[in-house]
């Protein structure tokens, strides 16, 4: 059969996101692929170099637009140890309780984008309602509907509104109300099983040699979460577990998306109880005069896609002399997208992008 | 196999359940509380202090002239208003954080429908300043949301002073407590340390508020910024471009610098003085650190009359641009009113020569105990000299003129007899009149003098002052700590009468309510209840309401040519130059403002003027 070289993006209905793949096919067999990033490559981490460190929170986020709370964590982490800044307790468990609802919010966006792939637009629908439901709260405590900017060194930006404690606890409840339709129309569902099952297989032992992380490498039957090894915010004041699957394959890794959902809200409904109360901000410097000390620092967070790193180094000046994220899209990507898709059929394609969560923007900094 | 046959009818039970969706733009979500929409900026608070253009990330925001608007430098008020280019912002708020007097909030509209593009930039305003577009809630619809319709009373995002991105807290200065410091005159203000200066130049957000308040316009932000980048000899050289004297000015400037601080609005100023005192105090010898050699010599000779902080302001410009110049003055040392008004514990006499004997290495020569008039006749300074300067301020007290009053003391004599010769034999009961700085030093002189006289008896000082607590003329920290000090105030009352006992010596002072203090122009006729009269004990009185210059030293010849203002000012042109040819005069004499600071500003306009005059003589 004849060899054809297929454009798999950035316009192709099947894909999320401006990225694009190579494909070459024969047939519906696909021989090999070529991840293209690029369409949104905006300079960021040159773009940080010229700002202070105060105004590179607007533009940190931006870098993952899915979930970008995860972003302003690890770049005013690195600022923080940079600096020695001192953060309050309660400022912690507000962080931990945020980078949930993120978590939480980011996961329902990735389970539209692949239950909507495979077909399922109800569950779709439904995920994006809840993600909405989310974003409600991030915008009664931040101000903001996605782009929150709400992280500072120090702290966080405000303290929660009046009544927000029972408000997460009730739109949690609504959401968690909903996982026996969720599993009934999805999970549980044959026609998963069966679009799923043994798609896009990666092993233990490759998952590591790779550099994957986050779900990808949960779903091979490995243990590791950035939250367990390097615990940050209140992250080792709460006990929760971490969801693994063995099998490797797109099937695995949308069920630990699913159980990781459910460990977060009960994490979430945990911090909310230990709460301190108390202070939340240590003002930091004047942001027009605010230098931080020579050194560099690399610190590491675990992203709902999994483990996002920065390094930073400060030449004592005003701005940051190098920002350099390593974010969990770049490998899962660029390196273990190309090698799963080698002979994978054409309609999958998507299925295994997908369930590996890239976030385009991640790729292109 | 039944289950998966019954299962798709569950899908039944969504049919009579609500839909989730909102039928827009009929239906519309409300925006949270905290939402971050358009800008709101209440026109009347904000400064146009230009922090939030500087901080933003994406330069939306410029500041835009308002010819409008009225620019009170004095107040902090630029007529400056910031104008946001909604293509550029992200929203983030960052704006509303560093406001420094929180006018700027950001709104929870987000609509904004026009044909027109150059509509998406303007100048927020909010319905306090614009009442005419902010429709109320059932007028408003998103049909009509453009520029000239926005909803009232929708404030979302706001600025909270304890998650601002300043600090709004000065850095406590270490001060002697009040109880050992009125036995002493040891100087009560420590002054910062090097930590504490850093932090506190490290408040300063550099928005050049204070530089056009001050009216000598020092490079305020520029020095503080040395300070903070660990540079005290930077900032030396930037404080002595405009400012010889800041050993001095460091510790009793009026700082109207403070005053028009954006931080001062919801906050305390950047303490600008002290740290202007700790650069002075930091540095131990000006000479290596400012490198100044007098340009060549031009051959031209100027006189000064005064040496206080005018005259060595005017000495000091003069120098620099080659003229030899002579200073005289009557006291024994330099410093003018300056070395006999502030008592030792606010300003000490080893802090003004410094500042003194820095001018005189540059080639100043100083004639001392000199009276001009007197010990040299002004005649002859004419003639000998190619220009006069005059900063000789008011150097005598003004008296109340009320009876008895010759045996009362004037508040200047009691200072300069403490200063120069010994110190004046107090009573136990001290009345002061008046509720100016000067009444203040003096009572607060004169209550150390009591301590020290009357050791470990009980005594009193009370001031007595027409002027009730909101219009006190005296500083709030100088009235502050006198009160700290167990001053005893009355506010609100006039001098009556002195009463004397039998034999002549004072009994108390008879007073009467003040009716009102200000005639209807705005100057000073106070008015009395002829039936409200109150006595106050006491075996000393000292009057401290006001100074007037002495011109004795003139002959009348040159006096009468003089010419002043309707405030009784002397008339100045704007290099300087009085309508006596030749002479140029500044401080006190020239402007309302009576204070140090001002004189300096004076004095660089007048030497500026003589440098000029002297130039055109030549063509």
């Amino acid at each position: 059969m004849r060899e054809l070289e297929l454009y798999f993006g950035p316009q192709h209905l099947g894909m999320i996101g401006n990225f694009s793949i190579t494909l070459k096919v024969e047939g519906d067999r696909i021989l090999e692929a070529t991840s293209k990033p690029g369409y949104l490559h905006r300079g960021f981490e040159k773009l940080m170099e010229y700002r202070t460190w105060i105004q590179n929170f607007p533009m940190v986020c931006r870098i993952n637009v899915v979930e970008p709370d995860s972003m302003e964590m690890v770049y005013t982490m690195a600022v923080e140890r940079l600096a020695g800044i001192e953060v309050p307790e309660r400022a912690n468990y507000i962080r931990s309780i945020y980078l949930e609802l993120a978590r939480v919010g980011s996961h329902l966006f990735g389970l539209w984008a692949y239950s909507n792939l495979l077909g399922f637009d109800t569950v779709a629908q439904w995920a994006m309602y809840h993600r909405d439901l989310i974003l409600d709260l991030f915008e009664e405590l931040t101000g903001g509907r996605v782009y929150h900017i709400y992280i500072w060194p120090g702290g966080v930006r405000r303290d929660f509104p009046d009544g927000f404690k029972d408000k997460i606890v009730s739109t949690l409840h609504s959401i968690g109300g909903c996982v026996p339709d969720y599993d009934a129309t999805f999970f549980n569902n044959r026609l998963f099983y069966e679009r799923a099952k043994g798609i896009g297989k990666i092993t233990q032992g490759e998952a590591k040699r790779l550099g994957a992380v986050g779900q990808v490498l949960r779903a091979t039957g490995t243990k590791f979460d950035i939250r367990k090894v390097e615990p940050y915010a209140a992250y080792d004041k709460v006990d929760f577990g971490i969801p693994i699957r063995e099998d490797g394959d797109a099937y695995s890794r949308i069920w630990v998306v699913r159980d990781e959902m459910i460990e977060s809200v009960h994490m979430i409904f945990k911090l909310l109880d230990e709460m301190p109360q108390g202070e939340v901000y240590n003002r930091v410097s004047n942001p027009f005069k605010w230098e931080i000390p020579k050194g560099e620092a690399y610190v590491r967070v675990e992203s709902s896609r999994g483990e996002l790193g920065v390094y930073m180094v400060s030449n004592g000046g005003d701005k940051p002399y190098r920002v350099h994220f390593r974010t969990p899209s770049y490998t899962h990507g660029l390196i273990i997208l190309e090698k799963l898709l080698k002979g994978a059929s054409i309609a999958d394609v998507g299925n295994i992008m997908i369930s590996l969560y890239v976030v385009a923007p991640e790729i292109d900094r | 196999m039944k289950g998966s046959f019954l299962k798709p009818f569950k899908a039944i039970r969504f049919l009579w359940k609500k839909p989730k969706t909102l039928k827009y733009p009929f239906e519309s979500k409300e925006p949270a509380l905290r939402y971050r929409g358009f800008h709101l900026n209440d026109w009347d608070k904000c400064t146009g202090c230009g922090n939030c253009a500087d901080i933003c990330p994406n330069e939306a925001i410029t500041m835009e002239k308002i010819p409008e608007l009225e620019s009170k430098p004095e107040k902090g008020m630029k007529n400056e208003r910031p104008k946001v280019d909604y293509g550029r912002c992200c929203f983030c708020g960052l704006c509303v954080d560093i406001c420094p007097p929180g006018s700027l909030r950001l709104s929870r509209d987000y609509f904004h429908i026009h044909f027109d593009t150059n509509t998406f930039v303007f100048l927020p305003k909010d319905e306090k300043t614009d009442k005419e577009h902010f429709l109320p809630a059932e007028n408003y619809s998103i049909f009509k949301a453009s520029l000239a319709h926005r909803k009232r009373d929708y404030e979302g995002f706001s600025p909270d002073i304890d998650y601002s991105l300043f600090e709004p807290m000065k850095t406590p200065m270490s001060e002697v407590k009040p109880e050992e410091r009125t036995l002493s005159f040891i100087e009560q203000v420590i002054g910062y340390s090097k930590k504490e200066a850093k932090r506190e130049a490290s408040r300063c957000l550099e928005c050049k508020l204070c530089e056009e308040a001050c009216p000598a316009h020092l490079k305020i932000s520029d020095y503080i910024r040395a300070i903070y980048e660990d540079k005290p000899e930077e900032s030396l050289k930037k404080i002595f471009e405009d400012n010889p004297i800041p050993s001095i000015c460091g510790r009793i400037c009026m700082k109207h610098c403070e005053d028009a601080c954006s931080l001062s609005i919801r906050g305390e100023a950047v303490a600008i003085r002290w740290l202007k005192r700790f650069v002075a105090d930091t540095i131990k010898d000006y000479k290596k650190v400012l490198e100044q050699r007098p340009v060549k010599p031009t051959g031209k000779k100027v006189a000064v009359v005064g040496a206080g902080p005018g005259g060595l302001s005017a000495a000091y410009f003069l120098s620099l641009k080659g003229h030899k110049v002579t200073v005289f003055d009557s006291l024994p040392g330099g410093g003018g009113m300056m070395r006999i008004g502030p008592p030792p514990y606010r300003l000490p006499i080893e802090a003004i020569d410094k500042d003194v004997n820095y001018i005189k290495s540059l080639g100043v020569e100083f004639k001392f105990n000199t009276t001009v008039g007197k010990d040299i006749l002004f005649e002859n300074i004419m003639k000998k000299y190619d220009a006069v300067y005059l900063g000789i301020g008011n150097t005598i007290s003004i008296s109340t003129k009320v009876k008895n009053v010759e045996k009362c003391l004037l508040a200047l004599n009691f200072l300069r007899e403490n200063k120069i010769g010994k110190n004046v034999k107090v009573g136990k009961e001290i009345i002061v009149i008046g509720g100016g700085n000067v009444a203040m030093d003096v009572a607060r002189e004169a209550f150390r003098l009591q301590h020290i006289q009357y050791p470990g008896q009980k005594v009193v000082t009370k001031t007595v002052s027409l002027e009730d607590w909101d219009i006190m003329p005296a500083t709030e920290e100088e009235i502050e700590e006198a009160k700290a000090e167990e001053i005893q105030f009355n506010p609100g009352w006039g001098p009556k009468e002195v009463v004397l006992d039998e034999k002549g010596n004072i009994k108390g002072l008879q007073c009467m309510k003040v009716k009102s203090v200000f005639g209807k122009n705005g100057r000073f006729s106070p008015t009395f209840y002829e039936d409200n009269e109150m006595f106050l004990e006491g075996d000393m009185i000292i009057e401290a309401i006001g100074q007037r210059p002495d011109f004795l030293l003139m002959p009348v010849k040159q006096f009468k040519r003089l010419e002043f203002t309707q405030r009784r000012k002397v008339k100045v042109d704007k290099n300087g130059q009085t309508s006596i040819p030749k002479v140029f005069a500044g401080g006190d004499i020239v402007n309302l403002n009576l204070d140090a600071v001002t004189a300096i500003a004076d004095a660089k306009i007048a030497s500026e003027g003589i440098d000029k005059f002297f130039s055109s003589k030549k063509i």
